[in-house]
């Protein structure tokens, strides 16, 4: 898993790259949670165009990343999920407190 | 009914095995023409099952993963088990949301996204000790296999 951030016009872009499994969720909360971490934005963008596999680990992951920005007020919306990381979103309802942006 | 082809693999439970068990039975798949949707499904409803075994089935570590996949007709049939502790409740543990580790940031959605991506999933004891995860999916109506053609 490769994570890619930037932060541009109050909001802060990451986009997952590579595979979400349990063996890459150590390495994502972590790398999440540091780009999180930093100043000058007011919402975030998770970016999956790039996101090759993923399983119910990942919405573990985002669910975590959910509770830790809500403390700061800080939406977190999804970007470009592939039809099947869709299906696992709608099934578990993750759009419900992380909505899906055009 | 009859298996037109089969394989097996066993492996450490180790989370770094959980995208070779995935592409091991996507590759084995594909004789069967399955659709890339199909294939993704597979891949994932394995992923979740090998990975059940990973977290859960061993405290202690070193424990392995059995791997079976058989190919009947059109349609694939996998099993995933483990020689672990064992799950105490199935029924319970196949709810949805329900984990046994809560403050790992866990979705408990492990069952359901197996159940959801597949035709029929069963799970039970494997003999004395483990858990045998064994799940069916019929692909397309055209995919055949035929063996020593």
């Amino acid at each position: 898993m490769h994570i890619k951030s930037k932060v541009y016009n109050n909001t802060l872009y990451v986009i997952l790259c590579g595979e979400l499994d349990e063996h890459s969720a150590t390495h994502t909360r972590m790398t999440l949670d540091e780009a999180f971490s930093g100043r000058g934005f007011g919402q975030v963008i998770i970016d999956l165009s790039e996101l090759e596999f993923m399983d119910s680990t990942g919405i573990g992951v985002l669910i975590g990343r959910y509770k830790k920005m809500k403390s700061k007020n800080i939406p977190i919306y999804i970007a470009n999920p592939s039809t099947h990381a869709e299906k696992i979103f709608k099934m578990t309802g993750l759009y419900e407190i992380m909505p899906k942006i055009v | 009914m009859k298996t037109n082809n089969f394989m097996e693999v066993v492996f450490k439970a180790e989370s770094v095995n959980e995208g070779f068990a995935r592409v091991c039975v996507a590759s084995f798949c594909v004789q069967l023409n399955p659709s890339i949707d199909e294939l993704t499904d597979i891949k994932t409803a394995v992923s979740e099952a090998v990975t059940n075994a990973v977290v859960h089935a061993y405290p202690r570590g070193n424990g392995i993963v059995k791997l079976r996949c058989e190919l009947i007709g059109g349609s694939v049939r996998i099993e995933v088990s483990d020689e672990g502790v064992g799950i105490k409740d199935i029924e319970k543990a196949r709810e949805p949301f329900f984990t046994t580790k809560p403050t790992e940031e866990r979705s408990g959605m492990g069952f359901a996204v197996m159940e959801s991506f597949m035709d029929k999933v069963e799970v039970e004891k494997n003999g004395l000790k483990g858990t045998k995860v064994i799940m069916q999916k019929q692909l397309n109506a055209n995919a055949r296999v035929v063996v020593g053609e």
